[in-house]
């Protein structure tokens, strides 16, 4: 915020295909939440390009970034970002609800959804009901419902303890398992060593980009 | 016709009611504003409605440009005469005035025994008695003020002046008095200062202040001058003005003719006695217009504060929903879409309370209706709101709520999503 312009990012250049888990590491303030940030179409980069399923991703006006937003991307917070007077499964719906979908159709992408993270009896309670590992898998389910192209994840398990931790990777490691392209944002070593390739951040560039062999998150479990 | 499209939506709703019973508390103290305002709007302007209403019905068996005039004592010196002469009216005045102020449609002179000095007459019938006053009038009397009068009977006519026929028309009070309660008065005979009398009406008695009462009894004017030997001699005339006129200065003309006629100074105010009832009933339907614009700015101010205090509660909402905004937005709401919403939330809110208002405002002035209906004297009645005023204040706070809504709408569209969802 405010006026002065501070450069985060100073150059980084990659590619991502489709089917890929990243995780983006790298200390507080090495530029990887604005990279996320923009990669979300929350933010811009005042230079260069950013290509996203052959779709160039420039000139956003507010309505056309919200709509992009909603067809291609899904977001998992670390707060997980629910919205409290709505229930499980009404949160869930609330991106194909921008989508125009009709209600009936709706719910029933919904509670599909609730039920590939296991929370299909929890649908009908409020997130104040569920515990932390339960409302990111709902959060989840929410930005899977839109099938996205891709899924952002900043610091999904950052409010999760270690064994809720793994439950959620597990979790995510099944999505991008059945093709999903996902990018996760932590400061984790062992969170993003079950992602397949690690990219690291430091003072906005990157200083290493390696594919890695994937811990399976449910051999903690 | 995007935004038409959303009001028409469920699944708006369904949205707008989660937001706005999130909060019940905020909610409903909100709603209270704005229901304060049109409630306040609609009780006044019921209320003074009302008034309007009520004196209306205490002038409704009068003309309301009539006045009465009657003769007093001069105060100046004047073409011979000493001050203090007893200035009597004359038949005779009536036609010079009809010539000389043609405004004046009705003319009706009256005599009366029992009301200014002198005691009422004895009537009697059979064995039962009573004293009531006895006017002396013409026909055209009623021209100026109304006497409804009972089922089968009828008020002086020309020929009862022109044969001085002994007939009158009796009060309830006096049918009640003399007669028996089944017993149709009409047609029977009646003594008055022992003279027999035939009943050929009784009058219904509305109240509107003055001094006549429900047991007057009214005979033709030519009849009373001979019993009473009244001669030319008239106590008072009642005038009636057309309707255009204006009353002030038709008295004013009046008592000018009548001074050159009874050769009063033109600077003599007291010889001649008016009341001016159409000066009277102008100033009071300007009292109550006065009240009923009262009413609607009041209103109105209370309804524009009700709904700027939706505005600033929403304004506050805002700042309290900035991250669920922010989720909503990462999530593809686009801003046109945060804006509606807030919009039609105010807009809503607005509608609800405003409607609420309106009923309570209904409750309390039916309420107020049914504790004076029996109150004749209390000048209220029939207090109501017309449709167009309702209908107006309605549309005032679907404005003023879009209006007030744009606000925290615009504020909330402002904000980007980054920032909202930073925000902790």
């Amino acid at each position: 915020m405010g006026s002065s312009s501070l450069h985060v990012l100073k150059g980084i250049n990659f590619n991502i295909q489709e089917g890929e888990l990243v995780a983006i590491m790298g200390s507080s303030g090495s530029g990887k939440s604005t990279l996320l940030n923009i990669l979300g179409m929350l933010d811009v980069a005042d230079e260069g390009e950013y290509i996203l399923d052959d779709i160039p991703i420039k000139n956003l006006n507010e309505t056309k970034a919200a709509n992009y937003r909603n067809k291609f991307l899904g977001f998992v917070f670390q707060s997980f970002n629910l919205i409290n007077y709505k229930s499980a499964l009404e949160n869930v719906s609330l991106p194909l609800y921008y989508q125009k979908i009709p209600r009936k159709e709706r719910q029933a992408i919904a509670l599909h959804y609730l039920e590939s993270v296991g929370l299909k009896d929890w649908a009908t309670h409020l997130p104040s009901e569920l515990s932390g590992g339960q409302k990111q898998r709902v959060a989840i389910a929410r930005a899977m419902a839109s099938r996205p192209k891709v899924l952002l994840a900043d610091e999904p398990t950052g409010a999760l303890d270690t064994k809720t931790s793994y439950e959620v990777m597990d979790l995510i490691q099944k999505i991008n398992q059945e093709g999903k392209t996902i990018l996760v944002v932590t400061h984790e070593l062992d969170i993003a060593k079950m992602c397949k390739r690690i990219v690291q951040l430091k003072d906005g560039v990157i200083i290493k980009d390696e594919n890695i062999n994937q811990v399976l998150a449910s051999e903690h479990v | 016709m995007n935004s038409l499209r959303v009001i028409f939506d469920k699944d708006t709703w369904q949205e707008i009611f989660g937001s706005i019973s999130k909060n019940k508390t905020r909610t409903i103290i909100t709603v209270i504003g704005v229901l304060w305002g049109i409630f306040i709007y609609i009780a006044l302007s019921g209320a003074a409605k009302g008034l309007d209403n009520g004196f209306e019905r205490q002038f409704e068996n009068i003309a309301m440009n009539s006045m009465f005039i009657w003769g007093m004592q001069t105060s100046v010196p004047y073409d011979g005469f000493k001050t203090g002469r007893n200035i009597k009216l004359k038949l005779s005045d009536i036609d010079i005035i009809r010539q000389r102020v043609p405004e004046v449609e009705f003319i009706a002179p009256r005599n009366v025994r029992g009301v200014f000095g002198g005691a009422a007459p004895l009537v009697v019938r059979n064995n039962k008695s009573s004293n009531y006053n006895v006017y002396g009038d013409y026909p055209e009397y009623t021209r100026i003020a109304t006497k409804k009068i009972f089922d089968g009977g009828r008020f002086i006519n020309e020929e009862d002046i022109k044969y001085s026929r002994k007939v009158c028309v009796i009060g309830e009070k006096t049918k009640m008095e003399l007669f028996e309660k089944d017993e149709n008065p009409i047609g029977q005979y009646i003594r008055i200062d022992n003279i027999y009398f035939q009943v050929i009406g009784v009058h219904k008695f509305i109240p509107g202040g003055g001094f006549e009462t429900d047991g007057d009894i009214y005979i033709p004017f030519e009849t009373f001058k001979k019993i009473y030997n009244t001669g030319d001699r008239v106590q008072w005339f009642t005038i009636a003005a057309y309707d255009n006129a204006d009353v002030v200065a038709v008295e004013k003309e009046v008592k000018t003719t009548l001074k050159k006629i009874h050769r009063v100074s033109p600077d003599d105010e007291r010889a001649f006695g008016g009341f001016n009832l159409g000066e009277i009933f102008n100033k009071i339907i300007g009292f109550s217009k006065g009240m009923t614009l009262l009413s609607l700015i009041v209103g109105i101010a209370t309804i524009i504060a009700g709904v700027i205090g939706i505005g600033n509660i929403l304004l506050i909402s805002v700042k309290e929903r900035t991250k669920e905004l922010g989720v909503r937005r990462a999530l593809g709401a686009t801003p046109s879409e945060v804006r509606n919403q807030i919009i039609i939330e105010s807009v809503f809110l607005t509608l609800i309370a405003g409607i609420l208002g309106i009923i309570l405002g209904a409750l309390v002035l039916s309420g107020i209706n049914l504790a004076t209906a029996d109150l004749t004297d209390f000048p209220y009645t029939n207090p109501t709101v017309p449709i167009p005023f309702i209908l107006g204040a309605l549309f005032i706070m679907i404005f003023l709520g879009t209006l007030i809504g744009l606000i925290p709408a615009q504020r909330a569209v402002s904000i980007k999503p980054i920032d909202a969802l930073r925000e902790e």
